[in-house]
């Protein structure tokens, strides 16, 4: 409401200067749907200047896949409905409302009316339609589309007025509205040409000229120098104010340098040349937080994010290769028991101590306590306890020989490697600490780390492996974006690849729980079906879950409205209503 | 002399190293290192040395602080952990150590609560001796093709040389992707120092051969040798008694610059997963944790074994230049 009043007394100021430009100005600018947020007032001008790890790819939306161009997308863009990274539910964005359908395959959204692109170009339903049929087409290779593919079919979009889409699911989707989000509303004025001379995958990128690019969000391209920086500036056009009716973001501009590793940007950010430092280890956390008041910024820490890390046995059918001496280990690795041993053997809180220096969680299943809305509370912590596992291995015909090493009921002494991935410092450091609480079990453990590329491939494409850690991180919180995990045709059941039906009952009623959830619209029904999966994933082991580390931020002192949160983006989620003192 | 004392550690680590290297005390992650005392707080002097004992510092999670209460004395030749000497027989016996439960740590821990010091004698094993022996394998072969590049040149040099040009060319790190693939995924630990040498000795040849080529090629021009020559020596003879002579300087640089060179390969090797892997030490991973900048600001006696190698290293030059001297003063 605060709104309309500033907007009349802007037309009263032009009331003053001409008749004429009076009724233009409030006609266009009155029937504007802004969106007023509740954060703290802030005050206009200053620049952000923030640190990426990477040069970004692209700032095309449609073909967008790594961490910095998504960052700097994210702040160009808007989608219709978004998810609030901190209290991780939807609420509305482009879309000003919605509804759902009785059956929940229909939803009817309700776009905002008289806003406009970066470039003064006005957005309305034709813009949503023609950027979804962009995401939708096979033919634009966008990696997205498959979050809009339901039940094996795509989603469908309709025109039903100017500032009314309808969009139809396939079957009953859970929590539908999350889809939107990551979907940003491409300009039809300006990428309709290409998309029509098949060229879409080309427009955009980032040394594509300012004045060719325009978007939906806080901010517009400004400058890219190649290897250096990529500045934005604040977009006129805006469609969020403060509750004062001032027009956001507040800062005029934002400039993202690449800045290729952590402890650099870490030396940035104490050299004061950012503003804003997101996600570091834990062990540059306690460096910084001893010079945080001299040097005038604070970090944050704030609890565990979504990345849960695990480790986990090789489980594939290695029938159709050739690889005798890992499928006879498999033999221990099959057994419950055996599981159970190891995951009692594990010091996580060890894990959390000397590798996070106490800013991690210890995990018993893959929810996070950072997923406020999905974790399962009435887990029990996970055990540890050496001499539990000796019990259970026992129990499962092991035996130990009198120098202390461990055989299993045919003599054959227990060794195996855990396979690690070079690139990840701390999932290496896990593999070191566990490889020491196993060998004290009397397991001949080895580590080995191999570069990146040659991990994936041997975990899944070869198999090629005894046992791994590796850790999973989803953008969004709901159990939605871990189907492909859980299901056991899913893409990454890593523990075992490509099963043509489930090989254990639990992997059957896994298969059951995540389908059900995936159909159920009502959250309590949908919760209760989602513990119970991480009840299976505690109590059977396939993935052995160790550590979630915290997401760790800084700011510098005179960054207002710095809320980080513990969802991706971390620190740019609400760039628009940040302000400089 | 100087190297002597710094080897016998090295190859005795077991002896005189207190704990075994991988043995994680998880209460004392980086940890300082324990000063030795012979006078104490009160200032009363004790014959036998003693380190204080350490506690939690109060004021940073994490951190900790000398407990001057706790007065450890040092013990010489104590029985502690087994190893095996030189590789082959069981022992127990250090060279000092402190009573259990405390902790003696000269170098401070590492991250797991590791000793330094046990580290860096054991990781000297196999850094060293892959250094060495890389360093001879690939200044053999560059002596070896160097000097019959030189010695013959023509089409001979040309064909060698546009060869080693060629293998400088090579991208090596795809070539090692592609060779640990090949390689099933747990190596033996003297497979891995085996693989380690040939792998670091065999793609380093091309650069020694080059600069022994130039070598050969004045000294092959000496009158002496053009003399030689004319009174009907072989070329065998020729190489062998007053060509390669000359090389011997150029050599022994090399080598001393080789050696500390082929200690830091082992690190980009071991990111590859064709190095020796945790939890066995090398300087090569002990150096690499000194990248990161908490460890630079926070835990200076990460740098002791960086600190020690340089004496090391530059031992290995003054030798370099000692027997240099040796060989000129001794008539060709």
């Amino acid at each position: 409401m605060g709104a309309t009043g500033q907007y009349l007394s802007i037309a009263c100021v032009f009331a003053a200067l001409g008749a004429l430009s009076v009724t233009a100005a409030s006609r266009s600018r009155g029937a504007e749907d802004v969106l007023v947020t509740n954060d703290l007032l802030g005050h206009r001008g200053g620049t952000i200047t923030i640190a990426l790890r990477s040069e970004p790819k692209t700032i095309n939306p449609v073909l967008a896949t790594d961490t910095s161009s998504l960052g700097v997308i994210y702040c160009m863009g808007a989608d219709l409905i978004h998810i609030n990274r901190e209290t991780q539910r939807t609420e509305p964005a482009l879309a000003k409302s919605w509804n759902m359908s009785h059956d929940g395959r229909t939803y009817t959204l309700q776009l905002r009316r008289g806003i406009r692109f970066s470039d003064g170009q006005p957005f309305d339903a034709d813009d949503v339609i023609f950027s979804f049929k962009v995401y939708l087409d096979e033919d634009t290779h966008s990696p997205q589309r498959d979050l809009l593919v339901v039940g094996g079919k795509p989603i469908s979009v309709e025109k039903v007025d100017d500032y009314t889409v309808r969009f139809g699911l396939p079957q009953p989707y859970a929590a539908a509205e999350r889809l939107f989000d990551g979907f940003p509303i491409l300009p039809k004025h300006l990428l309709e040409a290409s998309y029509k001379s098949g060229s879409i995958t080309q427009a955009w990128s980032v040394s594509t000229p300012p004045g060719q690019f325009a978007g939906l969000g806080p901010f517009r391209l400004k400058e890219y120098v190649p290897g250096e920086r990529i500045v934005l500036e604040r977009n006129p056009y805006y469609w969020k104010r403060d509750s004062a009716g001032n027009q956001l973001p507040y800062v005029d501009g934002l400039t993202f340098l690449f800045v290729p590793s952590e402890d650099a940007q870490v030396i940035r950010f104490l050299s004061g040349e950012t503003d804003i430092l997101s996600r570091f280890s834990a062990e540059n956390f306690a460096a910084l937080e001893r010079q945080q008041s001299a040097k005038g910024y604070r970090t944050y820490d704030l609890g565990p994010g979504l990345e849960y890390n695990f480790l986990f046995f090789n489980l594939n059918d290695l029938s159709s290769v050739n690889l005798p001496e890992i499928a006879k280990k498999q033999v221990w690795f099959r057994d419950l028991r055996f599981r159970e041993a190891v995951s009692a053997a594990i010091d996580r809180d060890a894990i959390v101590r000397l590798i996070f220096q106490g800013r991690a969680a210890p995990l018993t299943s893959q929810v996070t306590p950072g997923n406020k809305l999905w974790v399962d509370s009435a887990l029990p912590p996970a055990l540890h306890s050496p001499d539990r596992a000796r019990e259970l291995l026992k129990s499962a015909g092991f035996s130990w020989k009198s120098d202390g090493s461990l055989v299993d009921q045919r003599g054959n002494a227990v060794e195996f490697s855990i396979l690690t991935s070079s690139s990840n410092a701390q999932r290496a450091k896990m593999a070191t600490i566990i490889q020491d609480d196993l060998n004290k079990l009397g397991m001949n453990v080895h580590v080995v780390s191999l570069d990146f590329g040659a991990t994936v491939d041997r975990l899944l494409n070869t198999f090629d492996y005894e046992a791994a850690i590796s850790g999973l991180a989803d953008g969004d919180a709901d159990p939605n974006t871990e189907m492909n995990v859980w299901l056991s045709t899913g893409g990454m059941h890593i523990w075992h690849i490509n099963e043509s039906h489930p090989a254990t009952p639990w992997e059957t009623e896994l298969d059951r729980l995540m389908n059900e959830q995936l159909v159920t619209l009502n959250y309590a029904k949908r919760k209760q079906l989602y513990d119970r999966v991480q009840q299976i994933v505690a109590q059977q082991l396939p993935m052995i879950c160790l550590v979630s580390p915290d997401i760790l931020v800084g700011a510098k002192d005179r960054v207002g409205n710095f809320h980080p949160a513990n969802l991706d983006p971390y620190v740019l989620w609400n760039i628009d209503s940040i302000y400089v003192n | 002399m100087l190297l002597a004392g710094l080897h016998v550690p090295i190859l005795l680590a077991g002896f005189f190293a207190p704990y075994s290297f991988s043995e994680q005390n998880r209460d004392r992650p980086f940890a300082p290192p324990s000063r030795i005392h012979f006078v104490d707080a009160n200032g009363v002097f004790h014959a036998r040395p003693f380190v204080y004992g350490l506690k939690d510092d109060p004021n940073t999670i994490g951190a900790f602080v000398v407990d001057m209460q706790r007065t450890i004395p040092l013990h010489f030749f104590v029985r502690g952990s087994s190893y095996r000497l030189v590789g082959l027989f069981p022992a127990r016996m250090h060279l000092f150590g402190v009573s259990e439960p405390e902790r003696i740590y000269l170098m401070g821990t590492d991250g797991y609560g590791r000793d330094q010091f046990s580290r860096f004698v054991y990781g000297g094993q196999i850094s060293l001796a892959a250094g060495i022996v890389a360093a001879a394998i690939s200044l053999l072969f560059g002596a070896l093709i160097g000097g019959i590049s030189g010695f013959y040149g023509g089409g001979v040099d040309n064909l060698v040389m546009r060869g080693g040009d060629l293998f400088l060319a090579l991208p090596w790190l795809y070539l090692l992707f592609a060779v640990r693939a090949t390689l099933p995924l747990h190596v033996a630990q003297w497979q891995v120092f085996l693989l380690l040498v040939a792998v670091i000795g065999l793609i380093g040849w091309a650069r020694p051969a080059r600069l022994i080529r130039g070598v050969v090629l004045s000294a092959k021009e000496r009158d002496f040798v053009a003399a030689a020559r004319g009174f009907g020596a072989s070329d065998f003879y020729l190489l062998r008694r007053h060509v390669l002579p000359q090389t011997y300087g150029v050599v022994f640089t090399q080598m001393t610059l080789l050696i500390p060179q082929y200690v830091l390969a082992e690190v980009t090797l071991t990111f590859l997963g064709l190095g020796v892997g945790e939890p066995m030490p090398s300087w090569g991973s002990l150096l690499a944790s000194l990248q990161q900048y908490y460890v630079l600001s926070s835990y200076w006696w990460m740098f002791l074994p960086a600190v020690l190698l340089i004496p090391l290293f530059l031992a290995y030059f003054w030798t370099a230049d000692a027997l240099q001297e040796h060989l000129k003063s001794v008539p060709l």
